[in-house]
Order: C-alpha cells, then structure tokens, then sequence
C-alpha cells in the first residue's frame, strides 16, 4: 500500500492554528452589540433568600439586564433536573450565583453586582458527606422526589442520596466465611477542580423570534442543545450551538452548564448577544468540580492468594447538585472490584447532597477515586497473607474467560491486564535490589492495575460525513469537539489509509456546529476514536459505494470489480479502466454529456454493541462497550525530615488495542500521570466550618509545573486488538490518570514504612503519618 | 475615567490608542488589539498563559498597566512566524506532540522562544526554570521541554 498512516506519529491536524496563536476559542469570538455578563454569588453555603434588590443595579447606565432566579424557574441536568441556573428560593453552596447582570461592559457589568443588595437567613448546612447520609440531616432539596430523573438513577426521597447503585452477586457472607484472612479499611479523597486552562465560557443569544445561537466551550454541542431544549421547552430546531476549539475539559464541560443562563439574559435584553466569561475562582466554586469520595472495604481472602468476596461501600460528596455525579456512582458500582475476579459482591454506591460546590465528570469518572482504595486494599491484602502484591494481582486478574462484577464474561480480545502489569514490573524494576536511601531520602517501588469501560446509555451513537470535494479532497464533518485529545487527527489518518489518499488531502471540520454536523452523543468517556472511528470507517465505506455506482456505468465495469486508491476509482489491472475521483465529485458525466450520480457525501454511523440495562437490585448486566486494562508503577522518594513525596519515575502499560497514532498517544499518557500526581500530592479543596472555600485560586491551590514531573515516565503500549473496534483501538483519554494516586501510595510504604489512606499525600500527611509510626516504634 | 494616550508597537506595528489607566496589558492586547492567541487564565500572576514579551523580556501581561508599556515593543504570539515559515521553536512544538488543547501554547512558545535568544543552548534545568511559571494542563510539560530542548543550538540536528 501507497499510504499507510496507521501507527505513524502524524502530527496534528489543529498544531499550526494553535502554535500561531491564530485558532479561535469561544471567549476569543466577538460579535455586533455582545454583552459581558458578571455574577453575584452567594458567601452562605447554605441559607433562603429573603429578598433580593436590584433597583440599583437596573438604574446603571449601560446595564441591558439583571436576572435573578425567580425569573428563571427552568430546571436543568443531566440525570437529575434538580439545577436551576440561579439559586431560587435558597443558596445550596458558596459561590452559587444568585443573580446575573449583562451589560454594555465587564466594569459596569462588575458596578452593577456590587449594587444588589440580597437579604439571607442561613440554615443549618450539611458539610460532611457522611454526617449528610443521617437521618435528619438538613436537606439540600427538600422537593428531591418531584425532580425528573433518568430511569437508571434510584433517589432515596426525604434524604440527602440522590441514587443508591446497588450490586449483588455471589453470596458476600458466605465468600467471607470462605476467606483465611479478612481485612477492612476505610479511604478519603477531597473534591478538586478539573482546571481547565480555559474556564467555562458561553455566548448566547436569544432572539425574539424564538431562535437560539450558543457559541460555547462545551465537550458535547449535542447535549448542549438537547439538555437546553427540555430544560427551556423550546423546540430543537431552534437551537444552534456551535463549539470552536476547547481549552481543555476533562469531563468538567460535558453536559450543560452556563448555556442556559447567557441565552436567558440575551431574551431580557432582547436578544442581543451575551457572554459569559468564568473567572478563575468562579472556576473553583461556582462551576462544576470533581466530587469528594469515602470508600469502606471489606475483602476476603485464602492464604493461596484467591479472593473470596469483597465489600464495597462508595460515598459521593456531590456537592449542591447531582449534575454527572450519580452516573458517576453508577459506574464506580458496576467497575467496583477493579480489574479482578471475585466470586462474591456487595456493592453500595450513594450519591449524597451536601453544601458544597457541584460535583462533575472529571477524566476517570470515579475511577481514579475508588483505583485509590481498591489498589491499596490489594496491597495491604497481599500483605495480609504474605504474598507478593504483584503475584496477588496476577492471581486474581480479570483476564479473558472470568467474569467481571456484574456477570460479564470478558472476551478473548477484551485485553489484557495481566500482561500490562507484567509491562511495567519489568519497566520500574519490581523485586530487583535497589537502594532504600538516596541522600538521606527513602526510596521505594509501588504498582496498580485499573480498568476502565466508557460509562454510556446502552444505544449511545455516533455519525460522520464524509464529503467528496471537486478535486478530489475530502472533508470529514464529526461532532466529537477537540479539546486537546486529538481524535480528528486520528480520524484523518484512518480515512487517508482506507482511501489510500495522502492525508493533507483529508481535511477534518473543527468548528462544531449542531445545525450542520452530523449527530453525535458526547465527547466524554474515552469513547471518541473507537465510537466515531467506527462511524468514520463507515461513511467511507458509504462514500465508496457511491463512487464505484457511477464509476461502473461511466467505466462499464462491473461494480464489485472497482477500487479506490490514490484519489482513483479503477478496475486492477486494466489502466483504461479508470477515472479520478475528482470526476465524480459532483456528478459523473458520459461522453456525450450526459450526467450520472451526483454530488457524493459519504454518511456513516455507529452504534454501541451489546449494552444492556443493569438490573436495579443486582446491578448485573453488560454495562461496558469496551475495558481498557492497564497498570501503572511508580518510584518515589519520601524526605523523613519534611514528609515532601517526589516521583522519581512512573511507568505506565495500557492494553490499548492498537497505537494509532503513537505521537499523540504518548501525550495523553504523561498528560494523565502529571494529573495524576497533581491529585496524589498536592490539590484539594480546603473548606471553613461553614462552606467556604479557602483555596480558589492557583495561588493556594496548586497544580503541577514543569519542575513537579517525574524525572522518568515510561509508556509501554501493549497491543491486543479488540474485535469490534476501528483497527482494533480502545479508549486511552481517561486511564493515564486512573493508579496514579494507589501507585504513589503503595511506593510510599515500600519506602517509608507508612500507609496512608487519605488524598492528597501532602507533606503534611505524610509528615504526620512518619511521626506516628516513630511514635509506635518509641513505645513498642 | 480619563484616558491617557500611549503609543505601542506591537508585532512591528505602531498602535496608539487611549486607555484608561486600569487597563492591564493583557486587556490592552487581546480587547483594543484584538490580538486573542494571547490566554487570559486567571489575571492574578499564576497561569502565566498570559505571557507576551516586552522589550524582548517574558512578561506576565496581566500584571502589567498598559500605560506603564508606552513607547515600548511588545511581541506576541501572532509576531513569531518567518514571514511565512514557522519559527524553530513553532515547528518543534508540532513535531514533539506538545501542544493538545493549545490554550496554553502561544505562552510556552513566546518565553521558550526568549529563553533561546537569551540562552541558545539550554540545559534541561534551565528550559524547566525559564517556563516554570506558565501552567499547562494536558501535556504533563515532558513533550513541551523536549520542544524547547530540541529547538535548541545545543540540539543535535
């Protein structure tokens, strides 16, 4: 073959715009008349309205409209329609907004929120997740059971559980009575924020004839627009959004968000345009975080090393509203074991309400959460028994042939995960001597497996179209938005090789526009290569079709004997018998004028296979389109004077099918582990007695930078191809990130001696945790 | 508010324009320049995303008064190009992966750029020092220092 892509690093498709400075994100649009929004937020975390003023604000100059929440009685979510886009009736955490002004610019916009006066009475709040699950807990929705909800999500009305994901298989008492040695522990992660360079920005404009634009940094315009439409109970098809290049997302702008708000103040202010820019601490506390997590589990095992059962109770801090948070339950239930086997389950997975900042989708969907209390439940097991952590795991591995926690039997080309843990024993050195101390710091090795399935509504379907331009380019229209992950690119080169075209002639739409791109569900869940590849391949396919039709009449060649390479459609072996792609691009044309065919646009779709509903008290079912297995490892040394953690190295292995573009591949990988060392060491929100968030901003709350990254990362892509995949591909967007914070806290002990349970593994923590055990071993 | 006239030259363009005196730098280039390939992320010093260079020395734009940049050379990211080549710096970013979302980008490869000039041979210490103060989200940082490195002279071509 002339063109073969697959597997080479190409670099992407979107690097010049972005290397230039010359691509264009929502905030960088500006249009005729637009109007800058500010907001006035709520310092209580949890209080009723009595009275809001606005007399002042309205009498600005340059103020065009003042929304409060009374105005706007929509209820919003995904899940669960419990959101409206002002608080109404009372605030549920700091930082909500209580009101919006548009104005003619941001100061006046900023005057006018200074002069609403909003009178509070604040009510008892519920700031500690478990304290929130008691009976008599303030409630944060008291009209829980009137909200609207998806039918997989079970409410608990009259409490603070927004869903209870149950999962029952086996006999868990009798798999415990089977187990030589039972442990239990209890894990902690806070809420973080995703921190997206580019905060939530929207653009909206309602006009009075009923017609709806959205320009918006948004991950899924489909959802957008659907969400707005049930929301606002305005018609579909008067809804546009369009989405320009994303400043990052990672889960925290899928859904809906802030589209309502701009586009209900462009209607009072008749209908000019109306943006919304979040600033970095609204990003914190107004908009959606990752939510907070408590794990309780009990696991069994016999000293040969087999798990018997395991016990897993998950806690979700969800914040003031449900928004992704209880399908993120959801899906933490049915993946709940990890990638093991264990013959019998009890899992209970709770969605709880409480006055904090709204939990969201944040790249892992719960995984990294409860990776961090089953991966060190694994280690702390093994050692329980005395086996090796990493002949424990082998032991027990979810390889092809055993069934998952929901009854799924894994198929042969489900993956691997036993050989991705093997990968990267090897690569970190696992069991080799190496040396405990380094310059007075104390080094030591830890290993995690994980797997991760998109976690999506049974039939969730994707769409391309692929159009044949008059000179013979094509032009690929998908709806999956790039937001740094750089599936278009991908997309492009599977095109280029099933055309056997060079790729500068596959030209990959960036713009997302809902009036014209084909549907798509959304770009969340690590299913955008393998969903929309799928639908790709298909459209090219349809557009084949199309050509060789009218190239067989055309050429007189039976149509089964044509092919299509190198921008030709031809018959092998008879070079008469052939006509340039181009010539078919709008219509086909005999000899003597006539036209044949017409303008050819390939269409393609692709549905997710063989998902079925969960059982609501079982929880069994086929909930996973696809695992991706992996493992990661890690080397660290721990200071014993300050308790200062720094990752000398990290290895990661995923069973990603096949490496379609190894390039970006590698980015997705050290860009998932530096997350993940964000998370395992340094963020997490830290909150006064009543709510407040002390740390929103990059000051206090801190990210990685360039000095923070480990001295070494190291991907080994293990490739065992899954069957109904676009070249055999599956997800990788989300699972770099998943065993970071188990990998870190399992080489922490094997340096220092120490386990740690809680998130993140700051000095402090460890500091503390070092001293405790000095302590024990002064009074032993 | 009154106004105060400066004159600016940014991209090799002469700007004048009357701006209040709160006006940042950053305010000034991306809303009365319109020159938007420069991030604002959370005009407090932190992201650095706003990086533009003044003088040919890396600065936080949103730290900056515009008056206090009168009479003065600002280059930003859309000043880079060779005409209509792309810069070494540019062209490595593309080769090594280090862009993804690329909301980050236009800062890394404006102070990368100015390490160059300044250092031409860089030590890895050094590219991480010289970019430390500008956060990205998606890279993980390893693809973008190997950019820097290998835009460099000490490069082995």
């Amino acid at each position: 073959m002339k063109y073969s892509y697959m597997g080479k690093g190409v670099p992407r498709i979107d690097a010049f715009e972005k290397v230039t400075g010359t691509a264009l994100y929502t905030g960088d649009l500006r249009f005729p008349g637009m109007l800058y929004t500010k907001l006035l937020k709520s310092p209580l975390g949890h209080a009723r309205i009595v009275n809001i003023d606005t007399g002042e604000a309205e009498k600005l100059p340059g103020v065009r409209a003042v929304l409060i929440g009374k105005e706007a009685p929509y209820k919003f979510g995904i899940y669960m329609g419990d959101k409206t886009v002002l608080a109404s009736g009372k605030v549920r955490h700091v930082g909500e907004p209580v009101a919006a002004v548009a104005a003619d610019t941001e100061e006046i916009a900023e005057r006018a929120v200074e002069l609403i006066k909003v009178e509070y009475e604040e009510l008892p709040g519920a700031f500690d997740v478990l304290k929130a699950m008691e009976d008599g807990a303030p409630l944060v929705h008291e009209n829980m059971s009137e909200y609207r909800h998806a039918p997989f999500i079970y409410p608990k009305s009259g409490t603070n559980i927004a869903n209870h994901f149950k999962l029952r298989k086996g006999d868990v008492e009798r798999g415990f009575k089977e187990a030589d040695v039972v442990i239990e522990n209890e894990f902690y992660q806070p809420q973080v924020q995703n921190v997206q360079m580019e905060t939530h920005t929207s653009i909206g404009q309602w006009l009075p004839n009923g017609q709806i634009n959205i320009w918006t940094s948004a991950q899924s315009p489909f959802a957008v627009r659907h969400l707005l439409s049930v929301g606002l109970g305005v018609p579909l098809h008067k809804i546009n959004v369009v989405v320009p290049y994303l400043g990052g997302g990672f889960g925290g702008k899928a859904g809906l968000h802030w589209e309502p708000l701009v586009v209900l103040l462009s209607k009072k202010a008749g209908g000019r345009p109306v943006r919304l820019v979040m600033t970095r601490e609204e990003q914190f506390y107004t908009t959606a975080v990752r939510q907070g997590f408590y794990a309780r589990i009990k696991t069994g095992a016999k000293r040969d090393g087999k798990i018997t059962a395991g016990a897993f109770f998950y806690v979700w801090d969800a914040g003031a509203y449900a928004d992704y948070g209880v399908n993120i339950t959801r899906a933490a239930g049915y993946s709940c074991t990890g990638p093991y086997e264990i013959p019998h389950i009890k899992c209970d997975s709770l969605t709880v309400y409480t006055n904090h900042p709204y939990g969201t989708a944040y790249r892992g969907f719960g995984h990294p959460e409860f990776h961090f209390a089953t991966e060190r439940q694994m280690d702390l097991l093994a050692r329980a028994i005395g086996m090796d952590p990493v002949e424990f795991r082998l032991k027990n591995a979810a390889v092809p042939g055993r069934i998952t926690a929901t009854g799924e039997k894994l198929r042969e080309d489900a993956g691997r995960v036993d050989e991705c843990i093997k990968a990267v024993v090897e690569a970190i050195g696992w069991g080799k001597k190496a040396p405990k101390e380094v310059n007075g710091k104390l080094r030591g090795k830890g290993i995690a497996a994980l797997w991760k399935a998109p976690a999506m509504p049974s039939s969730t379907s994707s769409s391309a179209i692929l159009k044949l331009n008059e000179d013979g380019s094509v032009t690929l229209s998908i709806s999956s938005t790039e937001m740094g992950q750089g599936t278009p690119t991908g997309l492009a080169q599977m095109v280029a090789d099933e055309l056997q075209m060079p790729i500068e002639k596959v030209k990959v739409v960036t713009k997302r526009e809902t009036d014209f791109s084909p549907y798509t569900w959304q770009t969340v869940a690590s299913r955008g290569l393998f969903m929309e590849g799928n639908a790709t391949l298909d459209a090219v396919r349809n557009l084949k079709e199309q050509v060789k039709t009218t190239a067989a009449e055309l050429l007189g060649v039976p149509k089964k004997e044509l092919e299509v390479a190198e921008e030709r459609v031809f018959a092998l072996g008879r070079p008469d018998k052939s006509i340039p792609l181009a010539k078919l691009a709008t219509a086909g044309i005999f000899p003597d004028g006539r036209g044949i065919g017409g303008p050819v646009l390939g269409y393609g779709y692709y549905t997710a296979e063989g998902l079925t509903n969960l059982d609501p008290e079982t929880g069994q079912g086929l909930p996973a389109l696809m695992w991706t297995f992996g493992a990661q490892g890690a080397e660290v040394e721990v200071d014993p004077e300050t308790g200062d953690v720094r990752v000398v190295k990290m290895a990661s292995a995923f069973d990603i099918g096949r490496a379609i573009n190894p390039l970006l591949l590698k980015g997705q990988v050290y860009g998932g582990i530096v997350q993940g060392i964000g998370s395992a060491l340094m963020e997490e929100f830290i909150f006064d007695e009543r709510g407040a968030l002390l740390n929103k901003n990059l000051t206090d709350y801190k990210i990685c930078r360039t000095q923070d990254i480990p001295e070494e990362m190291v991907f080994i892509p293990i490739e065992n191809p899954q069957r109904n995949a676009p070249h055999g591909v599956r997800g990788i967007g989300e699972h770099p990130r998943i065993s970071i914070e188990p990998a870190i806290a399992n080489a922490i002990y094997d340096a220092a001696g120490i386990d740690l349970f809680e998130i993140p593994m700051n000095r402090e923590r460890v500091w503390r945790a070092l001293r405790k055990k000095g302590e024990k071993r002064a009074f032993a | 508010m009154s106004k105060h006239k400066i004159s600016v030259r940014a991209n090799g363009q002469l700007y004048e324009r009357d701006v209040e005196p709160r006006r940042t730098l950053l305010q000034f280039i991306r809303e009365d320049l319109g020159l938007t390939g420069t991030k604002c992320a959370c005009e407090r010093g932190d992201c650095g995303l706003c990086t533009v260079l003044v003088d040919g020395v890396p600065t936080k734009s949103c730290l900056v008064l515009a008056v206090e940049v009168d009479g003065k050379e600002i280059t930003t990211i859309e000043g880079l190009m060779e005409g209509e080549e792309l810069n070494p710096v540019q062209r490595a970013f593309i080769e090594h992966g280090a862009v993804q979302c690329g909301f980050c980008t236009p800062a890394f490869i404006v102070a990368g750029g100015a390490l160059l000039k300044r250092n031409p041979s860089p030590t890895e210490e050094e590219v991480k020092e010289a970019v430390g103060g500008i956060l990205c989200r998606c890279t993980g940082y390893r693809q973008i220092i190997d950019a820097i490195l290998d835009a460099s002279k000490g490069a082995k071509k």
